[in-house]
């Protein structure tokens, strides 16, 4: 919540802890002007159906767009800020291929409202690395050539890193689970399980190195 | 999709106020969207009710589970406690979807998806269910259909977790203006004998606020069965949901639940009576599951599910039981 606490108002403080209530106070602060808005002389703001300006907190930077509610967050990535990594491929959430964190979590950008992403920390595959450093799965996915086309590849990397932030010593078990909804046409599964793995390992062993 | 106009409530009272024509209820947009890509849903303006904080969450107690309809799947599968007393609520939840659909899709909307029938989600076909004239699924495509209750329209419910809260009875609150009903989730859901046009008892003017599973009664076990047609993610082809209560190594109340396999969650009662009373080993779990799939009426292309059913009906009486 660091990057976003100055703009928590004051019914979204009153209204407490709940991750909700957090919810709805960055999404009042992250609506920064509304144009069409209709008036409205009681109840929650409305926007749309013409564009609102939202704040995505992107890749640790605070973008700008100017989109309709009925925009995605994948259309929002590609079209408005040309973060075209994030690719989409089925738009029905059922590919994977779209994949981004909100707050941490992979989630399918295709079936997600950049409205209800405003004001939460998006994470793409542009994101991973740090300066020139390439986040270690992504090492791995080119040490074991886990990919063929590649177009099913950053959506599979980014699920892969998100299994690895919360559970940084995954059995190949988890890893299938983890990339259960992932598909890949060209059928590299076998090397992406290998890579995660070995990513896994690397990162352990550098960690135990550099403690 | 067509252009909407877009509200967050932050309380239930907030949202019923929102309710009305040419509106629609956002929990995570999970089905909406997909119905809005296909034009099947053109609302003028969406409530969103993933800001309502108090419909989020899991709560457990003496009295029973209680899951706010807001609640991800993802959070109804890693609840230890919930996993712990209700272990078939969350292996369906953990069973259902893509992680990344998990992340964001919410209980109450899989409870309340629209069908996945093919024919269903296409535009272009107007079936019984979008008010047409019959089901195309019949005569048509129907590998995924239903093999119970399919004689109007052969639509399957997708629900993985309406499966096993059928098995542990659980009551849904209903919420509007006027006040809450309290409705079982085994009348919660309408055959298309009562409506072919809904899948549900819920009305216009309601909000879904909370899914109520009481106590079971000491020494109940659960399990769920979901077959897929692939390892990794996928729909269920069938689901079995099997809670079971034993005392002195004899069943005193079975429930036996079957998903993707009728427009409903499917009680199976053969499978139910077959049970109660017995001891459970091998022979009793093969003469329920045969029981189960006795009156079973599959169409041209989904008669495998007959086999596929049984078999998962008889290991997944076996599991919950050991
Ligand atoms: C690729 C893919 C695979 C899938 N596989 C499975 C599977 O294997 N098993 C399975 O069970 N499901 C599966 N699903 C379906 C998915 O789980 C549901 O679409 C999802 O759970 C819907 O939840 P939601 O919160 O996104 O609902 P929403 O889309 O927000 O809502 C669904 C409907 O319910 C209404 N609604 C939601 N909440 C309330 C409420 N509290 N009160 C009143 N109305 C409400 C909405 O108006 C809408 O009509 C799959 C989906 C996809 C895309
Ligand atoms: S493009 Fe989003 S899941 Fe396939
Ligand atoms: S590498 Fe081609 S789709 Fe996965």
């Amino acid at each position: 919540m660091s990057d976003s606490t100055k703009g928590v108002s004051r019914r979204g403080f009153l209204k407490g802890a709940g991750s909700a209530a957090a919810a709805t106070a960055l999404l009042d602060s992250a609506v920064l002007t509304v144009r069409e808005a209709t008036a409205q002389i009681t109840g929650p703001p409305v926007y749309g159906p013409g564009r609102t300006e939202l704040a995505l907190h992107v890749n640790g930077s605070e973008r700008t767009v100017l989109v309709e509610p009925r925009t995605t967050l994948a259309a929002a990535l590609r079209d408005e800020l040309d973060l075209t990594g994030t690719k989409v491929v089925c738009d029905r959430g059922a590919c994977s291929g779209c994949t981004v964190w909100i707050d941490g979590l992979p989630v399918a950008s295709c079936m997600t409202l950049a409205i209800d992403a405003a004001g939460r920390k998006i994470t793409t595959i542009e994101g991973l690395a740090t300066g020139d450093k390439l986040h270690p799965v992504q090492e791995a996915f080119i040490e074991k050539d886990a990919m063929q086309c590649g177009f099913c590849t950053p959506g599979m990397v980014m699920t892969a890193a998100a299994l690895l932030e919360r559970n940084p010593d995954p059995t190949l078990d988890d890893v299938k689970e983890a990339v259960s909804g992932n598909l890949c046409r060209c059928a590299v599964y076998p090397q992406v399980f290998e890579a995660t793995l070995a990513a896994a390992k690397k990162r352990k062993a550098s960690q135990i190195a550099g403690s | 999709m067509d252009r909407f106009e877009y509200v967050s409530a932050t309380t239930v009272a907030e949202a019923l106020a929102q309710l009305g024509e040419g509106r629609q209820v956002k929990a995570g947009g999970i089905d909406l969207l997909d119905r809005m890509k296909e034009g099947l849903s053109s609302p003028k303006r969406i409530v969103n009710i993933r800001t309502i904080s108090e419909l989020d969450g899991v709560e457990i107690d003496a009295s029973g589970l209680t899951i706010g309809p807001t609640t991800t799947l993802a959070t109804v599968a890693a609840h230890e406690p919930l996993r712990d007393s209700y272990r078939a609520i969350a292996d369906a939840a953990r069973a259902a979807a893509t992680p990344q659909i998990r992340n964001v899709a919410t209980a109450g909307g899989n409870l309340l998806q629209r069908p996945r029938c093919w024919y269903f989600r296409e535009r272009d076909f107007d079936c019984l269910r979008k008010g047409g004239q019959g089901c195309f699924a019949q005569d048509g495509a129907n590998r995924y259909h239903a093999i119970f209750g399919n004689d109007l329209c052969a639509m399957v419910h997708p629900s993985d977790l309406a499966v096993p809260l059928t098995a542990f009875d659980a009551v849904l609150d209903l919420t509007s203006a006027k006040g809450t009903r309290k409705v079982p989730i085994s009348t919660f859901y309408v055959g298309p004998e009562t409506d072919p046009t809904r899948e549900t008892d819920l009305h216009r003017d309601e909000l879904l606020t909370a899914i109520r599973v009481p106590a079971p009664p000491p020494g109940t076990r659960s399990a769920y069965f979901k077959q897929k047609e692939k390892e990794s993610a996928d729909w269920p082809l069938a689901g079995v949901a099997v809670a079971l209560q034993i005392s002195s190594g004899v069943v005193q109340r079975a429930s036996v639940v079957l998903g993707a396999v009728a427009a409903t969650p499917w009680r199976s009662k053969p499978a139910e009576a077959a049970l109660t009373g017995r001891a459970i080993d091998e022979a009793a779990a093969r003469r329920a599951a045969a029981a189960a799939v006795a009156d079973a009426k599959p169409l041209a292309w989904n008669g495998y599910k007959v086999a596929v059913l049984e078999t998962i009906i008889r290991r997944t009486i076996l599991e919950a039981a050991s």
